[in-house]
């Protein structure tokens, strides 16, 4: 395979934006869909449109062998143990909040902590935010350093026999530096404290094996992932998912039903309450085919290059400050770069980048203590996906100074 | 010139530049054309919400005419915001609410502008009849 019949894959790929050819840099808050993904949501919604599970009939039958297929894909993805392990959910943000809440039932009391660190997505500050506000625990952060690495040596003074979980992101949709996980996951396990990774950025880029790994918890999106929107997964460990009270009551996520008592369904069904958008979820299976089809070196090496052709860039221009910058090679990080032109605005930038026909992200991506951090109001990000070829890296360069130039 | 022969000549200049880009060109240069803004006056009470940069909007009454001036931390957003200073700056309240300021529409600011900056688009206009009602 090679980028350009990657890109044939992609409709959106090949159509224009004010007469010229679209060069989609956004890719990591929402991935275009790869062909494949928007035939079998239409096949679905035009075939098998059912709801699933409940009952008897063909359609509903088509239906739930689509959502179901797709659940065991995700579960070969991620290498879980069981399928019961993955709960479908409409987001990463839905995964944080349920996680959030239900093992904070569970398990947080008034006095308790828990540790997210300085580079995370609003998505997976605010929902533990919320539970320490209700549950009276205190939220403690691991900050990350000048690079915009985390800093790991810090966790063995955050991490207290207070701390009841450590939610981490796997790769910051800021930053771009893929976190060492599993030393994270090794440090707070020898300390009994459970961690929820954010996979948003991570399932994307990085070949994840949840047993290997040995997290608790592992999120992340489809619409990030090729996959249609409004999809998203749960990855738990059974005895946590099975420990923790339902997040929604509803529909099918019973057992029996009486006023007096109601039990609830075996897993995962307990977490999927009421009907499931399950045309969207079915697509994760392809998604994850067309991921597989990835995997090839050559493809590999070529969206290598255009990593390291854009990381040269952002760090010989002088008048660009980049935000993640690796410490050893430039395998520390993803085709992901956010920055500032010092004296520009970020969205004086993106706008006329779009109407050079190139899509790129401006503003706190949903991250202000990063921005905080490193002392800015914004950024400008250019995302990079498998279907975006050297050329349009190209002439991204080329636009971004001549808006420079423009706006200087 | 009156406001309704104003909003013409902007709609003219407009329809002049064909490229989204030399729109842009002209808007940076309304923008840099904006006189300085004091400090001091950047205050919350005149940041204008809704919009994704920030924008300041002055105003002070001489003679019956109200007299904008506004800064913003992003020239194109400075340069629109300028436009708008550029028709209703030294105008009276009534004059100014005669319009119905469709001109924004006419040149295609608004619906080139992506959601979020036209609802930026939308507070500015807010704002200058807010003042213009309250004088």
């Amino acid at each position: 395979m090679n980028v350009h019949e990657i890109r044939s894959m992609f409709p959106a790929l090949s159509r224009k934006v004010y007469g010229k050819d679209l060069v989609y840099l956004d890719n990591a808050a929402t991935s275009q869909r790869v062909h494949t993904v928007i035939d079998e949501w239409n096949r679905i919604s035009s075939e098998s449109n059912a709801n699933i599970h409940r009952a008897v009939h063909r359609l509903a039958d088509e239906a739930t062998q689509a959502y179901e297929a797709a659940r065991d894909a995700v579960k070969d993805f991620l290498n879980a143990a069981g399928r019961e392990e993955i709960v479908f959910t409409s987001g990463t943000t839905a995964a944080v909040n349920l996680v959030a809440f239900c093992y904070g039932e569970a398990f947080v009391k008034e006095g308790d902590e828990v540790v997210v660190t300085e580079a995370e997505h609003h998505s997976n500050i605010v929902p533990w935010q919320m539970m320490c506000k209700r549950k009276g625990a205190v939220l403690k952060v691991l900050p990350v350093d000048d690079y915009g690495h985390l800093k790991v040596d810090m966790l063995d003074e955050i991490l207290t026999d207070r701390t009841r979980i450590v939610a981490v992101t796997h790769i910051s949709n800021v930053l771009g530096i893929i976190n060492p996980v599993k030393e994270i996951i090794e440090k707070c396990h020898a300390k009994g404290v459970p961690v929820l990774v954010d996979g948003a950025q991570g399932a994307v880029h990085c070949r994840v094996d949840v047993q290997d790994l040995g997290c608790d918890f592992y999120v992340f999106s489809g619409h990030k992932l090729y996959a249609a929107t409004g999809t998203g997964v749960l990855y738990g460990k059974r005895k946590w998912l099975d420990a923790m009270p339902p997040y929604m009551g509803g529909g099918e996520m019973v057992g029996t039903v009486t006023f007096a008592e109601t039990t609830y369904a075996p897993l995962p069904m307990k977490f999927e309450a009421g009907t499931q958008n399950f045309a969207s979820a079915a697509t994760l299976k392809q998604a994850i085919e067309f991921i597989n089809l990835l995997n090839d070196n050559k493809l590999v090496e070529y969206n290598d290059k255009i990593r390291d052709y854009l990381l040269d860039y952002f760090q010989k221009d002088e008048r660009i400050r980049l935000f993640g910058v690796p410490r050893g090679t430039s395998q520390e990080k993803i085709p992901l770069f956010s920055f500032v032109v010092d004296g520009v605005h970020h969205e004086d930038l993106a706008l006329i980048l779009d109407k050079m026909g190139i899509a790129v992200r401006s503003g706190q991506m949903c991250a202000e203590p990063v921005m905080d951090r490193f002392g800015v109001t914004g950024m400008l990000r250019v995302s990079v996906a498998p279907y975006n070829t050297m050329e349009e890296a190209e002439y991204f360069v080329k636009c971004l100074n001549k808006a420079i130039d423009m706006l200087m | 010139m009156t406001l309704i022969e104003a909003e013409n000549a902007i709609i003219e200049e407009f329809s002049m530049y064909e490229e989204w880009l030399d729109k842009y060109e002209y808007l940076i240069e309304l923008g840099k054309s904006l006189k300085d803004y004091p400090e001091e006056a950047k205050t919350d009470e005149k940041l204008i919400k809704g919009c994704q940069s920030r924008v300041w909007l002055d105003h002070k009454v001489e003679e019956g005419k109200i007299i904008f001036n506004a800064d913003s931390d992003a020239i194109i957003t400075k340069g629109i915001i300028s436009l708008l200073i550029g028709l209703y700056s030294g105008r009276t309240a009534q004059e100014i609410l005669s319009s119905d300021f469709s001109v924004v529409e006419k040149i295609g600011l608004k619906e080139n502008l992506s959601p979020t900056r036209a609802n930026g688009l939308v507070s500015m206009i807010a704002k200058i009849r807010e003042v213009a009602m309250a004088v």
